[in-house]
């Protein structure tokens, strides 16, 4: 059996290649080779939402896929999100509306988050929700989270 | 948990693909979104020894119009059903449906083939392909074959797919004029698996034909209830008498509880999904 391949990847901007475990996923390998530990692992089965991050221009569950399938991808996580507007915005909004308490679902919630407003998301607080509804928060009860989603949007939508 | 190790092929075309799934001396799985496959390996429900990544097959990413149908490479995702304007005109169930599947994140990499061929109970695909009549194409080293979606899907997580074979592509065929669809499901959080669903398609020009009720998570696969579709076929609207029928007959599937809800409640949630999927068609 051969158990292991050799990967190139972009990874935040910066070119990467390792050698990975065919059975390492893709989360475990961007904090444990890599040393990238914003994005999280909660479930390990896609529910939860912690491991949200960018594949290829795409949000994806980072638990639910191979690093080995990463060969060749972009991948963006919380760590090079900050490079971009709305992201910066998102950060500050969260703090400003106490949207987060122990901050493990942070990352990923910010992942879907920045989804939805760089789409162009309305501030329609069900449709925020909705979008969601697949990071599970177990401090805020998500009020808080959906007021910074719509406060970023609103923000944007005066300027 | 983590998943235990497996060898890793990602084929560059279709040819490749079916010659590793050709081998019958070793447990092969296809790995198509993962989205299930993953967390079933993580949990060690699911330990292949080869893993064949069909994320390299650009051939099997397609979704075209040909010959009235519209067919749709097995490894199209979720996201990419939705963004389609060919699915967004002539298949409205999907467009219906497809916000109800998951999450965002989710259907960004699952696929069509990979829901299909997993067949879970749960699951919309297997309901939506029976709903509108779809073929699967399966494919193998030794040729290529059509199978009915009605005939497809056999039990919990049990299909006609043969060792060696995988779904290629699925085909759709273009609804006529005067065809409505109506979805409806019920579950605990938005994009969690349903405790019951329908999917409707039907001819709505007076009187009502061509009724199509499939209903999934109420047993061990998609269930297509002719018995229901009879009290549709025939009359103008549903109500009176008709519906209270409709009512009796969907009260007698053969119905399997889960976690999530237990046969009583899944009888009972069945009729609600149905009342409000036939209101949404008829409204």
């Amino acid at each position: 059996m051969i158990n292991s391949q050799n990967i190139s990847l972009v990874v935040n901007g910066e070119p990467v290649s390792a050698s990975v475990p065919n059975r390492t996923n893709l989360v475990d390998f961007l904090r444990n080779q890599l040393g990238l530990t914003g994005s999280h692992v909660g479930c390990e089965h896609g529910v939860c939402g912690a491991c949200t991050l960018e594949v290829n221009g795409s949000m994806i569950r980072g638990c639910l896929m191979l690093a080995v399938q990463a060969d060749g991808a972009e991948i963006t996580t919380v760590e090079g999100f900050t490079s971009r507007d709305k992201a910066a915005q998102l950060q500050r909004s969260f703090q400003k509306n106490n949207a987060l308490q122990c901050g493990y679902c942070t990352p990923g919630m910010l992942a879907s988050a920045l989804e939805y407003v760089e789409a162009g998301g309305g501030a329609d607080r069900a449709a925020i929700r909705q979008h969601l509804s697949g990071n599970y928060c177990r401090c805020t009860g998500y009020q808080s989270i959906v007021d910074a989603v719509v406060d970023v949007i609103e923000q944007g939508a005066k300027q | 948990m983590k998943a235990a190790d497996f060898d890793y092929q990602r084929p560059s075309n279709l040819e490749a693909a079916l010659d590793l799934l050709d081998d019958e001396s070793g447990d092969v799985q296809v790995l198509a979104g993962g989205q299930s496959l993953m967390p079933m390996m993580n949990f060690r429900l699911a330990q292949p020894e080869l893993l064949v990544d069909l994320n390299g097959l650009e051939d099997l990413q397609f979704i075209r119009e040909a010959d009235g149908h519209i067919q749709i490479g097995s490894m199209t995702r979720y996201c990419e059903l939705e963004n389609s304007p060919l699915i967004q005109q002539h298949v409205p169930l999907f467009s219906k449906a497809l916000p109800h599947i998951a999450h965002v994140a989710i259907r960004n990499r699952g696929t069509i083939g990979g829901s299909t061929a997993l067949a879970d109970p749960a699951a919309e695909m297997p309901a939506l392909l029976i709903a509108l009549d779809a073929i699967i194409v399966a494919r193998s080293r030794h040729g290529e074959r059509s199978i009915k979606a009605a005939e497809f899907f056999l039990g919990l997580y049990e299909t006609a797919l043969e060792m060696g074979e995988l779904i290629a592509s699925i085909s759709i065929p273009i609804s006529e004029a005067g065809c409505e669809c109506g979805f409806y499901e019920l579950a605990r959080r938005h994009g969690d698996y349903a405790m019951a669903g329908v999917a409707i398609t039907v001819q709505t020009t007076n009187p009502i034909s061509e009724a199509r009720v499939v209903f999934f998570a109420v047993s061990d696969r998609a269930t297509r209830t002719e018995a229901v579709e009879n009290q549709l076929n025939g009359v103008s609207t549903l109500a009176g008498e008709e519906m209270k029928n409709a009512m009796e007959e969907i009260g007698k599937l053969d119905f399997h509880g889960d976690l999530n809800a237990d046969i009583a409640t899944k009888q009972h949630l069945a009729k609600v999904v149905f009342k409000r999927a036939i209101a949404e068609i008829f409204s």
